[in-house]
């Protein structure tokens, strides 16, 4: 076999049994939570005979290996049960807020990464100059206003005041996509300023470490200009650091964005969450929690997958 | 001066201002009385209804574990939308007065235990089925159940036979109860058909809406229904489509009401309402209702089994304060009863304790309390602004030498491990329709939620006696009685009754306030309309 195949098949089968083991966490974690679901749907007026009821029900009475190996048996076959607070189906209304997350992290991906590395190769060319100073400024200061401030800055200058875009990034089937994507204006400009800083800063890290070699500056005195010399010798070498904090930075696009949700009531899956949470709606939680560890798995191994297909010595492992 | 007379002729649209009014500041804008005149009927033509439109509520309170089954609703969303599709047997008027919806009249016995329903004739349900009695007594059969783990069981389980006699929906209590048919408005029993027994969350109702999007923590989508049985759209509910949008975020809200996204919301935090009231196109509207705010001490536990040590808290609270600082004038003060001027047969006699550091050191003193430091525990959930109103009380008390110390508690549990279970907190009740309700549901020897452990033998038997009283002077005699025996003796700190605060868009007309909740009761929907 190709040695680079073997090495990525080598890496799915370890995020596959990562992420299994993943999911007997989350399900040891939603086990041994304290107040049961039967307590939380009964809430205020249960009494220990309904409580038995329930329990005996909703099958609670099983070992625990017993309900683990039931419930991993049925997520691998798409079937995640029912959400116990409202009876839907949890894949049902999950693939939708699931989708709908995407959607977002997607759009502010698509502009925020090319963005990102074009912004940290300009700082680069003008390193320690005003350009460089003022992304990093820029950068930095958006990274570090928390960002339900920078959500309700925009929202107050460009849907209170100038009325460019809604405040309420509702969306659903019955819009186009132009409408979405207007709908979702705002809190994709929010979250670009927040994962901007991460992303550039890391690039601008990376090619000036490649810069300080040798064969840099052999490039430079063959007469090459500056940009030539960044995007055809120091880029290839740099790429392998800067994916890996840009599947970061997406993962943090999908699993983290709860609080830019309530902002705008945006129909994600952190919303769907924490409301489940709140309800001890395990279930739902231990579904969101295997669909989060498998975006978070696999865009690693993404990650480590392209870093291996850059970088030819990461190609040979001594 | 043509903004200014604009701006006259919206007030007389939304009804804040009457013909004589506006003729003398037009005059005095030197507009001619012949013109002011036609200007002053163009606005108030725009008071009559106008069939049309889209309305949609920006609402506080919706998670995406709500569900459509009338029986779970714990929440506003859930709530407004269910007032859209379905209708309970009657209605509770902003005056206080009864209204029938699904039932079309009803009496009761000389006891007040036999309650007679007569079911609307010919009315359907959005399936075009038609309403029978027999779907009346499954609804309410189906609240009775205890596995239906109904918000409304407290409300139906003295019940003890129902019966259908042709169109008629008949109830027998176990003991009588002339409040029934205003129990029976409850948000919760909302007629389904066969009372929901086979699909509790198809939203299927007679109410003025029907269903048609639901997606639970985002958006409940409503489209007018054409056969409802009160009339059409120019008499009643007069728009063609309703949304509810969950709008947790108090931020988020107000930009979504003012970038004009939705045409109202509610729970304004008082801290903003007088600047949001400020800006041109939209209105704060704020209702003194039931709910309020309160710090509650167990009467049999050490050191609030004495009444003297309860007697100098109330007076060390400086109840005026709280209401200026906490509800930033959006409320009214209490009077360490839970019945204030907006129930039915109300004593307004009944004379309001003040703040009175003297009196209340006089009474600390009696009480023989050993000095150390009495423990007040307190959450940001308890109710909005509490753990500021505790330190205002601590202050309040301190002037008095009265030492208490705030603890606080996580939000997360507080209403399992702290309310009802520590002898001194702070917590809040949302009020009920009428006083017997409220009673029974707190101050009832054996009622659960009796969080003050006040168990007197006199007071049940005198919440008893109101009951099943049909002669309402008497009731409102033995009520006042009641009221005051809590004021004095009771473990209630009562420091101020809060107003429910909605901010409604200029466009919508024919907004009224109503004390039994929020955005019109949750009828909004049905009795306004767009200019």
């Amino acid at each position: 076999m190709h040695p680079v195949l073997k090495l990525v098949a080598q890496r799915i089968a370890l995020s596959t049994l990562l992420l299994l083991a993943a999911s007997v966490l989350i399900f040891v974690g939603t086990t041994i939570l304290p107040g049961d679901v039967a307590q939380q749907i009964l809430g205020q007026s249960a009494t220990p005979e309904s409580l038995a009821n329930l329990r005996a029900e909703l099958g609670l009475n099983d070992p625990a290996v017993t309900r683990y190996l039931a419930w991993l048996g049925a997520a691998l076959q798409g079937d995640l049960g029912t959400a116990l607070t409202n009876g839907r189906d949890i894949a049902e209304s999950l693939g939708q807020r699931l989708g709908n997350t995407m959607f977002l992290a997607f759009w502010a991906a698509v502009i925020s990464v090319p963005l990102a590395i074009f912004l940290g190769l300009l700082a680069v060319r003008f390193r320690d100059r005003w350009p460089d100073k003022l992304i990093s400024g820029v950068t930095l200061a958006s990274i570090s206003i928390p960002e339900f401030l920078i959500g309700y800055v925009l929202m107050y200058f460009f849907a209170v005041k100038l009325g460019w875009a809604p405040s309420v990034a509702m969306i659903n089937d019955s819009m186009s996509v132009w409408q979405k994507l207007n709908a979702i204006a705002l809190p994709v400009g929010v979250l670009t300023l927040v994962v901007l800083a991460h992303m550039m800063r890391m690039t601008r890290a990376a090619i000036l470490n490649v810069m300080q070699s040798a064969y840099i500056e052999t490039a430079e005195l063959k007469g090459l200009s500056t940009f030539s010399v960044i995007r055809r010798h120091a880029f290839p070498n740099a790429v392998a650091p800067i994916v890996n904090v840009v599947m970061l930075n997406l993962a943090y696009l999908v699993v983290g964005v709860v609080v830019i949700e309530v902002v705008f009531v945006y129909p994600g899956m952190g919303q769907y969450l924490v409301d489940h949470v709140a309800k001890r709606d395990v279930p739902v939680v231990q579904a969101c929690g295997l669909v989060f560890a498998a975006v978070y798995i696999g865009l690693n191994m993404i990650a480590d997958i392209v870093s291996i297909l850059a970088n030819p010595r990461l190609r040979h492992p001594k | 001066m043509n903004d200014q007379i604009n701006h006259l002729a919206k007030r007389v649209t939304l009804g804040k201002m009457t013909r004589r009014e506006f003729m003398g500041r037009a005059a005095a804008l030197g507009v001619a009385t012949a013109t002011a005149s036609s200007i002053f009927a163009e606005a108030a033509r725009a008071q009559a209804p106008k069939a049309g439109g889209v309305y949609k509520m920006g609402v506080q309170g919706g998670e995406s574990t709500n569900t459509q089954d009338p029986a779970s609703w714990a929440s506003d969303v859930p709530i407004a939308a269910g007032r859209a599709w379905g209708e309970p047997l009657v209605e509770v008027g902003p005056d206080g007065t009864l209204g029938g919806l699904v039932a079309e009249s009803w009496e009761g016995s000389s006891d007040a235990r036999t309650w007679r329903f007569k079911v609307r004739n010919g009315i359907e349900f959005s399936n075009g089925k038609t309403v029978t009695a027999e779907d009346v007594m499954r609804t309410i059969a189906r609240h009775t159940n205890e596995d239906s783990k109904s918000g409304a069981l407290g409300i139906v389980k003295g019940i003890e036979e129902m019966r259908v006699d042709g169109d008629v929906f008949e109830l027998k209590l176990g003991v009588g109860n002339a409040d029934m048919p205003y129990l029976m408005a409850d948000y919760h029993l909302m007629i389904q058909p066969d009372g929901g027994f086979d699909a509790p969350a198809a939203a299927i109702g007679t109410g003025a809406y029907s269903l048609v999007s639901d997606e639970p923590g985002v958006r409940m989508a409503l489209t007018r229904n054409p056969n409802y049985w009160g009339g059409d759209q120019s008499e009643v509910a007069h728009y063609d489509e309703v949304e509810v949008i969950t709008l947790n975020d108090a931020t988020a809200r107000t930009a979504a009401l003012q970038s004009g996204q939705v045409d109202s919301i509610n729970r304004v935090e008082p801290k903003i309402a007088q600047l949001l009231d400020r800006a041109p196109t939209l209105s704060v509207r704020n209702v003194s209702g039931r709910g309020h705010y309160v710090f509650i001490m167990h009467i049999d536990t050490a050191p609030f089994d004495n009444l003297d040590l309860r007697l100098a808290l109330k007076y060390a609270i400086n109840r005026q304060e709280m209401v200026d600082k906490i509800l930033r004038g959006y409320g009214g003060v209490g009077n360490d009863m839970p019945i204030n001027a907006a129930y039915p047969l109300f004593d307004n006699t009944i004379p309001q304790r003040s703040y009175d550091p003297a009196l209340a050191a006089e009474h600390y003193k009696k009480s023989g309390h050993d000095g150390s430091p009495i423990i007040l525990r307190v959450a940001d959930g308890a109710f909005p602004g509490a753990v500021d109103a505790a330190a205002l009380f601590q202050q309040s008390a301190q002037a008095a030498g009265i030492p208490l110390e705030i603890k606080r508690e996580p939000n997360d549990g507080y209403w399992s491990e702290v309310w009802n279970k520590q002898p001194f907190c702070a917590s809040y009740w949302g009020g009920r329709p009428v006083q017997d309700q409220m009673y029974s549901t707190a101050y009832l020897s054996t009622a659960d939620w009796n969080d003050t452990r006040w168990k007197r033998a006199e007071f049940d038997e005198l919440l008893m006696s109101a009951r099943a009283e049909l002669d309402e002077a008497k009731r409102k005699e033995t009520y006042s009685k009641m009221g005051r025996m809590l004021r004095d003796e009771g473990g209630l700190i009562l420091p101020m009754f809060n107003d429910f605060i909605d901010a409604v868009s200029n466009d919508v007309m024919g907004w009224e306030g109503d004390p039994n909740g929020p955005h019109m009761n949750w009828y909004s929907f049905k009795k306004t309309w767009k200019a």
